[in-house]
């Protein structure tokens, strides 16, 4: 076992009725950012399911090091349904730090999230796992519904986090995930 | 009635002990609404009914009985139902049974029957608010803690689960909270007037609320007013307390609507979307 990994993923297959992705095996360290790719129905988000406790493993292991923290970002959109709850709100729930917002969106954090566009909802939820207190961020196709000004100040974010985070991140945008990732996975159908 | 009698003393216990639940029962209206489960206000006040008849049946206080059975039947939820309204609708048909037959079988449990449904709140006496203001000091001291970890599950479900946390402490601590907040004060308002102080503000709040602290501000504020209309009113024209308060509610309820679809109309939309 890597004593230094904050993750250890060894030989897993995981999925929910049935396998969907695995055998896989890899570790994240501080300073790690791996970008996985692979086509639809590869296994991609089940994967970070898998890490994240909310999909059935059915052979191998997930070891996450003890006290490990974990943001995990997924593609749904965040389960609003009229709640009034305004971006200020949501960065607190996970003590982000709203500081390094972009300008263009620091004006809209005291507005209800139900209140904003598809991409503005979008970069506060990321902004709310990447900007976490964490250890480990898991990201799910982040630059959906993003403009190319939020795409970029993603990138950016990432870079500066990296040396003291490991991350692991899902993206069809092969050009985002080759400038932010330190290595990548690839999953095959 | 003359209108200056409302400031007698003996009125003005049970006008507090009415405001302790009017500020209370809609900040848990809001956090239930936040976890899809506000008919577990109805479950939990018909558990109480049930809970009070059957303390007062054994000789014990009926605010004793109802916090036995609502906290038991809180705990039997969580067994049966991690979260939803399944578990609630079952507790709520079961204590509306059990209520109903002690009714029908045991005439000392008809008197104190009679006010739980018809919400006596003038009835009400020191025993009645020593319990609300217990109940206010433990709201106060546990619902902030409380409140970032409700809203982290529902915004970001597997974040405890991700770190390895364990959410279930909390679910339980609030179904609690729930519970006895029901119990208490459906002993004092009755059973449909708690349960509608938990529904209608929080609803309208959810609609106008600017965020979550300011819409949780907005639903004590539509609680207050429409407890402090009702009380004044029910004492005008000599009616229960419970069904007047409840109408109340609904027509507050109604108005924010028909606001809200007429803002519509005019392209606006300052209250929200249903």
């Amino acid at each position: 076992m890597d004593e230094d990994a904050l993750l250890v993923v060894k030989d897993l297959s995981a999925g929910y009725a049935r396998p969907i992705v695995g055998p896989v095996s890899f570790s994240l360290h501080r300073g790690d950012v791996i970008g996985v790719r692979g086509a639809n129905g590869a296994g991609k988000s089940t994967l970070l399911n898998a890490i994240a406790g909310s999909a059935r493993i059915f052979s191998g292991s997930v070891h996450r090091r003890p006290g490990v923290r974990v943001s995990h970002q997924q593609q749904a959109a965040l389960p609003l349904d009229n709640v009034p709850l305004s971006g200020r709100e949501l960065l607190a729930l996970t003590g982000a730090d709203a500081r390094g917002l972009p300008e263009w969106i620091k004006p809209l954090v005291g507005k209800r999230l139900d209140r904003l566009s598809g991409g503005q909802l979008q970069f506060m939820q990321i902004w709310a796992c990447l900007s976490a207190p964490v250890d480990l961020v898991l990201l799910d196709e982040p630059t959906n519904n993003v403009d190319p000004h939020g795409v970029h100040h993603l990138q950016d974010q990432i870079r500066s986090m990296s040396p003291s985070h490991a991350m692991l991140v899902i993206s069809h945008d092969h050009a985002f995930l080759d400038k932010i990732s330190t290595r990548t996975l690839n999953l095959s159908s | 009635m003359n209108i200056s009698q409302l400031f007698d003393p003996m009125f003005r216990l049970p006008l507090l002990t009415g405001l302790i639940f009017a500020t209370l029962l809609p900040m848990l209206g809001m956090y239930l609404r936040l976890r899809e489960e506000w008919l577990a206000a109805l479950a939990f006040a018909q558990v109480a009914a049930a809970g009070s008849l059957a303390g007062t049946i054994l000789g014990l206080p009926p605010q004793a009985g109802a916090l036995a059975c609502t906290c038991t039947a809180a705990a039997f939820k969580g067994w049966i139902a991690k979260t939803g309204n399944n578990g609630y609708a079952l507790l709520m048909i079961t204590g509306w049974a059990a209520a109903i037959l002690m009714l029908a079988n045991v005439p000392i449990a008809e008197h104190l029957g009679h006010a739980l449904f018809d919400g006596q709140l003038y009835f009400t006496g020191v025993a009645h608010l020593a319990f609300g203001g217990v109940f206010l000091v433990v709201v106060t001291a546990i619902l902030p803690w409380l409140s970032r970890k409700l809203l982290l599950e529902r915004m970001f479900p597997d974040f405890f689960r991700a770190s390895g946390l364990s959410a279930w402490k909390f679910h339980l601590i609030f179904d609690l909270l729930v519970a006895s907040g029901l119990a208490l004060a459906t002993a004092s308002v009755g059973v449909m007037g708690a349960f509608g102080l938990v529904f209608v503000p929080s609803m309208i709040a959810y609609h106008i609320g600017p965020s979550w602290r300011g819409a949780l501000l907005v639903s004590i504020v539509i609680s207050l007013l429409a407890y402090i209309a009702s009380f004044v009113l029910a004492f005008k024209i000599d009616q229960p307390f419970g069904p007047v308060l409840v109408l109340v509610l609904s027509g507050l309820a109604v108005f924010g609507y028909l606001i809200q679809m007429m803002s519509r109309s005019r392209g606006q939309s300052p209250l929200g979307r249903v």
